[in-house]
């Protein structure tokens, strides 16, 4: 296992590919690093030198927010917009979608696992 | 989808004229406006901004934070509190 900035990546796996089990980096930016160190997207993970691993790491210390820093940046926009009282602060105090998404059906993610009301009372005669 | 930044930021020029007048008195003074769809600018910072929300107007205190955000985000047109429970139904 190698590990990069704070994470293990899988050995067995394409750099491009293993690259992206780190938050914050996906395909594109994998591909990016991996540019800049000079290292052929293809190679797996074990067979990077150590030269590679760490112009690797150097990389992504220097001009990647990744892991911990970006996760805290984003809960500090989520915050910023509760703390002003915007609209999409107050969707994200009541978890529900910001984006103008209907709320009748569906949200699932946002809203999470189905909560049921109450049953209806059945009809009697 | 986003607004070019050729044309800048949109503001309500009425509303923009006002705000001048106000930084340019020292005055400060509850600024009424139906216009939701303008863009907080620097100059709008600690001035208190009566925004209507179809009903009533809604008092918003612009600080620092709001800037680039539109005025008609702080004043929710839809007022949900919850649904009524089963025995009041038809009281309200």
């Amino acid at each position: 296992m190698a590990r990069i900035s704070g994470v293990d990546i899988p050995d067995n796996k394409r750099g491009l590919i293993s690259l992206t089990y780190i938050y914050g980096i996906g395909e594109s930016t994998a591909v990016e690093i991996l540019e800049r160190a000079g290292v052929d997207v293809n190679k797996k993970v074990q067979d990077w030198t150590d030269d590679e691993a760490n112009s690797i790491r150097t990389i992504i210390g220097d001009d990647y927010k990744v892991e911990g820093m970006l996760r805290s940046e984003v809960q500090a926009n989520i915050k910023r917009l509760m703390d002003i009282g915007c609209y999409r602060g107050l969707r994200h105090r009541r978890g529900l979608p910001l984006r103008g998404q209907r709320t009748k059906n569906n949200s699932r993610t946002r809203k999470g696992k189905r909560k049921t009301v109450a049953n209806k009372k059945k009809a009697t005669k | 989808m986003a607004r070019s930044l050729k044309k800048g930021p949109y503001i309500d020029f009425r509303l923009a004229n006002k705000v001048d007048a106000m930084n340019d008195s020292g005055k400060k003074s509850v600024i009424k406006t139906w216009s939701r769809r303008s863009m907080i600018s620097p100059d709008f910072v600690g001035h208190t901004f009566a925004v209507h929300n179809g009903n009533k107007f809604i008092p918003v205190y612009v600080t620092e934070n709001m800037v680039g955000h539109k005025l008609g985000e702080f004043a929710p047109t839809r007022n949900f509190r919850g649904h009524i429970a089963k025995k009041d139904k038809g009281k309200r």
